[in-house]
């Protein structure tokens, strides 16, 4: 089936089989390998990117669902060469160890902020509560996010 | 971790969705927010020949009350309902269970009433519309028909939807300035399946007695149960401790738990007995408040 | 040559040597998403392996039939353990010096073994394929109970080991069994205990998996793998595989998380290379979560019953211990050859105990094989489980505060170095000072009225406080090898004309910042800015031989090797440098970055004119380059310790449980990066909570998994992992090069007691003494239950 997405704002059109998981799309089929698979139960959030600005677990969506939407993936966080302020946040406040929850981390902060300008501790961790991570405790990841919102959208470092 | 192959469809309208499900039969499946489906189709549990993706169907997203009862169309996602002041101000009950759904993200795309016709005995929307005597709308190429909630979930993951019938909306009683309902979810982690839920709805008469009463139970009986002897026993009477304690052991004496990893049964039971009496506790004050 | 312990001399924020929290320089690649980890990996032509496992925990295997399988369009082909054993490749050799199976061929002996493995065009078409393969099993009895695995007459699981005839996979003791039992008829009380430390698994977000690259013309082999010791793995393999040592190349790239389960060698990074030789093009195998919590290395598990000897005024006398470890049907842990229960006999902990008894015993049981050192050093969390829960059993038995029972009790400083009575050797220590730090942190004077105030709202408070001591850094030669390789480890640096530097080690990250720390030791030692220090590992081509990352190993080892090389290299630096200055070398001061001549401020050079003039200006005689590699053979163990306290509580009701503060006072000697420090006591503390609280692997009686997904195998979210609050004290490392002791895995091995202690003490009036974990809102529950019965 053909499916054709927005990705990062660059569009892709390609001919899947409509069994292949989102996520698998976006890596195999497009090459971004930013969003990653750490189960098989839709229970770790590892795979989470925006769908239409939302997060989304893409483990748990086909690629032909997202046709004629628009996706952010961590590889489009940077723009026009800038840094996000949650990407740079996460750098400053050691919010990431190995760096694989890292990528939904920040996307999942940055649809917060979008939200909620400004949460306190217990808004964050609410919200993180779709997403695991095994390394920081969460504890970095909830500063870095905290930062982040004190920080001017489109900042960079 | 890879689903077995399918074909898939995406309608653009109600009549086209119901078409396809009644040409493809027992082969067909709806898709809504897939958060339970898709999950199950990874590990091979589950195996539609064809997918029938509803979410590009307009006019199924509806939130709003009407002749006294809310409207939930079948693609109002968890969030929705957790997001909505339409619901906060007219259903308790249903406004207290939706932050225990799954997880934040799951609620992004996950549909009530998906969850409802997915049947899970584990899931907690059942038990909120058992609790609140919902009704299911169903159709299918040949019409329409309202099925109560009491007589929709059949047994594990098998509803009174027959093939080629698709749940449109959910209809729930509102609840005025004079009732009140609560959802208490005991899990062990954010995303868990219940250890034990409780729904409750209550609504005062003007003399201050229990005018109607609404118990049911999650995840503590093969499938979700409504206590109708906590519930028959409370209605009628003046408020008490005494008598939400009567209820909440009534309300435990329905439930049929099974010893698991999560606890033993009496444990789960006695759950029933504490989350009942509070639920209710709570939902008074909001009644009388 | 200097070998100088103690921490170097400080260096400007510019250098950012020890001591500074500089930035992670691996940061910029995560944070762009361009991590680079095994799955990202793609190679030409590559094919897919996926495994067909075993529903049945023991059973026979009657016969297998892949023709279904191998029809499919896009299967390239169906390997069977049949296919294997023709090449000597069904079983292998495992880290603990037993064999486990590749692909079954006799019987299937736990859930989950690995039987077939499809190779396909595309991991889609590898499942289709699954579906398709036709095993017919005979059941056989299931053994879920190391216990009931070692009662005569048990159903015999490894009846494919010549002169087996039990399900007994060792025996192992430690300390002497008279003195304790002398010790013990002097005793005014003997408290006891009997715990479980559950099935657990390290259960990093990425799973295990390789890409097996063997080239059919050159015969040289690339194996991406998901490890934490590839020098070490790539040993193994080529007696595993029977391929050249020469020709493997293991490249361990980025890492998503180790935590222990990525240090053994399992059968689908065998079948993939087997596969990749028979077919000639490269095979990638990735493994599902299910797949990674049902089979790979597990950890934990040990059935522990302790006795304590003691006089009435609390003072110890004496320890006795007996354990069962349920191995699973392969003896596959990772750990010291010489140490079948890995450093468990570290039990007798903090305190100084006159007399100790270990006696360990292993069980093969049908379940996965293992365990790996799940985020600790080797069965330490075990041990620091027993010994602290233990203790404080023993002040409520004699009616002494927990605290004070420590505190009494306690290795003091003046004992060091301390000879434990099972031959460890503790390095330093001031538990005391770290405990009483803790205690007043955590406002310890005033709980007692915190619990009334608490009661009067149905909840019960407690505080739990654990005073462990860990031994990592494993280990020194005379001791410790694994699979008979010695625990050295290997640190090779060349600073460059152009004056910055290249650092290369045998360990290998995941996650823990060395990238950053081992820049920052040699900035210190060099005072080259640790910005302009590359660090690279985990490719076996082109880093010294080092036995990885694991058990807090690194810092104590490649850490020191990096220290000592660097220092080596400042060394011939004074000469270059004296050289270009015309001075004798005595007559050279060194600060961080520049050698002076004493007395002549103005007459100096700079490390990087050293460097340049090391190709371009060196004295006669003299090597050219500034280059160096160290093997470092670690003197000891390190012993990093603290004390935890935890304040919870519990709804009376429900038997639900919160956490009101968490106060972790660590000492890991001199900290590197105290910024990268305190993320891995985040992280620790994070997974200690997660044991303590709901995290385990069980099976029901028919020998099911529970625990295969995360559905079932819990790991708390951001919303139930509580806030922790970090305190320190410093006591250097007496034989480290730098002072450090190792940091990784102190929280997870110190904190599950705190957390249980805490639960125990808010029940403590009741007489509830034990809960295993998990400790679940139902099992408080059934103890209060109990207690009221009782």
């Amino acid at each position: 089936m053909e499916v054709s997405v927005t990705v990062n704002g660059a569009d892709h059109t390609a001919d899947v089989e409509p069994r292949v998981l989102l996520v698998d799309f976006l890596r195999t089929t497009l090459g971004l390998t930013g969003t990653h698979i750490g189960c098989d139960t839709s229970g770790c959030g590892v795979c989470t990117i925006l769908l239409d600005g939302t997060p989304v677990k893409s483990c748990a969506m086909f690629a032909v669902q997202a046709d004629g939407r628009s996706l952010t993936t961590v590889e489009g966080l940077k723009q026009n060469g800038q840094l996000d302020r949650m990407q740079v946040a996460f750098k400053e406040m050691h919010g990431l160890q190995c760096g694989f929850c890292t990528p939904a981390m920040m996307l999942v902060g940055k649809a917060l902020l979008e939200r909620n300008p400004a949460p306190d501790e217990e808004e964050i961790r609410w919200e993180l509560s779709g997403n695991l991570c095994r390394c920081t405790g969460y504890m970095n990841i909830v500063k870095a996010i905290r930062y982040a919102a004190t920080q001017p959208e489109g900042a960079s470092a | 971790m890879y689903p077995a192959a399918f074909d898939y469809v995406a309608p653009a309208s109600a009549d086209e969705a119901l078409a396809k499900l009644a040409e493809f039969g027992d082969d067909g499946r709806v898709l809504a927010g897939g958060q339970s489906l898709i999950p199950m189709m990874k590990l091979r549990f589950a195996f539609p020949g064809t997918l029938v993706d509803i979410n590009r169907v307009p006019g199924l997203d509806t939130i709003a009350v009407e002749n006294g009862h809310l409207r939930i169309g079948a693609l109002v996602r968890h969030n929705d309902i957790v997001n909505s002041d339409v619901v906060a101000g007219a259903n308790k009950t249903m406004a207290a269970a939706a932050p225990w759904i799954a997880d934040p993200i799951v609620r992004n795309l996950g549909t009530v009433g998906g969850s409802v016709a997915h049947a899970d005995p584990l899931g907690d929307w059942a038990s909120v519309m058992l609790a609140c005597n919902a009704e299911v709308v169903a159709r299918s190429a040949n019409g329409e028909r309202v099925i109560p909630m009491t007589g929709f979930i059949t047994g594990p993951f098998t509803t009174a939807l027959e093939t080629g019938e698709m749940l449109t909306e959910l209809r729930v009683p509102t609840q005025g300035a004079n009732a009140g309902g609560t959802y208490l979810k005991l899990e062990r982690k954010v995303g868990d399946y219940a250890t034990c839920g409780v729904a409750t709805h209550l609504e005062l008469g003007g003399d201050g007695t229990i005018s109607a009463a609404g118990i049911a139970l999650t995840s503590v009986a093969p499938q979700n149960v409504k206590a109708v002897e906590a519930e028959a026993a409370l209605v009628g009477q003046t408020p008490s401790e005494a008598l939400f304690a009567e209820a909440a052991e009534l309300a435990a004496q329905a439930s049929d738990p099974r010893s698991d990893v999560r606890g033993p049964a009496d444990y789960k039971r006695d759950v029933v007995r504490v989350f009942t009496r509070r639920g209710l506790a709570q939902a008074l004050e909001q009644a009388q408040g | 040559m200097t070998t100088t312990t103690g921490a170097p001399s400080a260096t400007t924020a510019e250098i950012g040597g020890i001591g500074h929290s500089i930035k992670r320089k691996e940061d910029d690649r995560f944070i762009h998403g361009q991590g680079r980890y095994l799955d990202d990996h793609v190679l030409p032509g590559m094919l897919h392996l996926a495994l067909l496992r075993s529903p049945l925990p023991h059973a026979r295997i009657v016969k297998i039939d892949t023709s279904e399988a191998e029809a499919l369009p896009g299967v390239v082909a169906c390997v069977t353990g049949e296919a294997l054993a023709a090449h000597g490749l069904a079983w292998m050799p495992t880290l603990s010096g037993d064999t486990q199976a590749v692909l079954a061929t006799d019987k299937v002996r736990f859930q989950g073994q690995e039987v077939v493995g499809v190779v396909a065009e595309s991991p889609y078409v590898a499942w289709d394929a699954l579906e398709l393969i036709d095993v017919e099993y005979d059941a056989l009895p299931t053994i879920i109970d190391p216990k009931a695995a070692l009662e005569d007459g048990a159903a015999l699981i490894r009846d494919d080991k010549e002169g087996q005839t039990d399900n007994s996979c060792y025996q192992w003791e430690a300390g002497d069994k008279a003195t304790t039992d002398q010790a013990f008829a002097a005793a005014d009380k003997v408290v006891s205990i009997d715990t479980h430390y559950p099935r657990s698994h390290p259960a990093p977000l990425e799973t295990c998996g390789c890409i097996a690259d063997l080239d059919p013309v050159t015969g040289q082999a690339t194996i991406y793998m998901t490890s934490q010791a590839p020098h070490a793995i790539r040993t193994l393999f080529a007696m595993v595989a029977g391929l050249p040592e020469e020709n493997i190349r293991v490249i361990s790239p980025d890492i998503g998380g180790g935590f222990g389960n990525k240090v053994p060698i399992y059968p689908g990074y065998v079948v993939a290379t087997a596969a990749s030789l028979l077919i000639g093009k490269p095979v990638k195998w990735v493994e599902t979560r299910t797949e990674n919590l049902i089979s790979t290395g597990f950890a934990r598990d040990y059935h522990m019953h302790a006795e304590l000897a003691l006089k009435n005024d609390g003072q110890m006398l004496g320890l006795k211990v007996d354990m069962v470890s349920d191995n699973g049907a392969f003896y596959a842990d990772a750990q010291p050859s010489k140490f079948k229960a890995g450093l468990f006999h570290v039990c007798t902990g903090s305190y100084n105990f006159p007399a100790a008894h270990v006696v360990t015993k292993g069980a093969y049981t049908n379940k996965a094989p293992g365990g790996v050192a799940y985020r600790c050093s080797f069965r330490i969390t075990e041990a620091a489980y027993l010994i602290e829960r233990l203790v404080q059993n023993a002040a409520y038995e004699l009616g002494i505060d927990p605290a004070e029972l420590r505190t009494k009790n306690f290795i003091r400083p003046d004992q060091f170095p301390y000879h434990s009575p099972t031959g460890f050797v503790y390095d330093s220590g001031d538990y005391d000072a770290a405990l009483q730090k803790a205690l007043d942190a955590i406002g310890y004077a005033g709980i007692a009225k915190e619990k009334e105030e608490a009661r009067k709202e149905g909840k019960l408070v407690g505080v739990g406080i654990s005073s462990f001591t860990e031994a990592v850094g494993a280990g020194p030669s005379k001791d410790y090898d694994i699979a008979g390789i010695k625990m050295f480890d290997s640190a090779e640096l060349r600073v460059h004309p152009t004056g910055k530097a290249i650092l290369k080690l045998g360990s290998r990250h995941q996650g823990q910042g060395h990238e950053t720390t081992y820049a920052q030791i040699v900035a210190s030692e060099l005072g080259i800015p640790a910005a302009d220090i590359t660090v690279r590992e985990g490719d076996t081509d082109n880093t010294p031989y080092g036995l990885g990352t694991y058990g807090s190993r690194s810092t104590p080892t490649s850490g020191a090797a990096a220290a000592v090389i660097a220092r080596q290299l400042r060394e011939k630096s004074r000469k270059i440098a004296a050289h270009l200055l015309e001075a004798s070398e005595d007559d050279l001061d060194w600060e961080p970055g520049k050698f002076v001549v004493k007395g002549a401020p103005d007459r100096s050079v700079t490390i990087q004119d050293v460097a340049l003039a090391a190709y371009t200006n060196y004295p006669d005689g003299t090597e050219p380059g500034l280059e160096g590699v160290h093997y470092y053979d670690p003197p000891n163990l390190t012993y990093p310790f603290g004390s935890y306290a935890a304040v919870i509580e519990i709804d009376e009701e429900t038997g639900q449980w919160k956490t009101r503060r968490m106060v972790a006072v660590d000492d890991c000697g001199v900290r590197i990066n105290p910024m990268i420090v305190e993320g891995q006591l985040h992280g620790g503390l994070a997974e200690g909570f997660a044991m303590s609280s709901m995290q385990f692997i069980t099976f029901d009686e028919d020998g099911n998994c529970i625990g295969s997904n995360f559905t079932d195998y819990l790991i708390p979210t951001s919303w139930e992992t509580p806030r922790f609050e970090l305190g320190e004290t410093v006591t250097p490392c007496p034989h480290h090069p730098i002072g450090a002791k190792g940091v990784g895995e102190s929280a997870t091995v110190g904190s599950p007691a705190a957390w249980v202690n805490a639960v125990i003490d808010a029940l403590a009036p009741t007489g509830v003494r034990n809960i295993d974990m998990p400790v679940t809102p139902a099992r408080v529950w059934e103890a209060m239950q109990g207690a009221k019965a009782g």
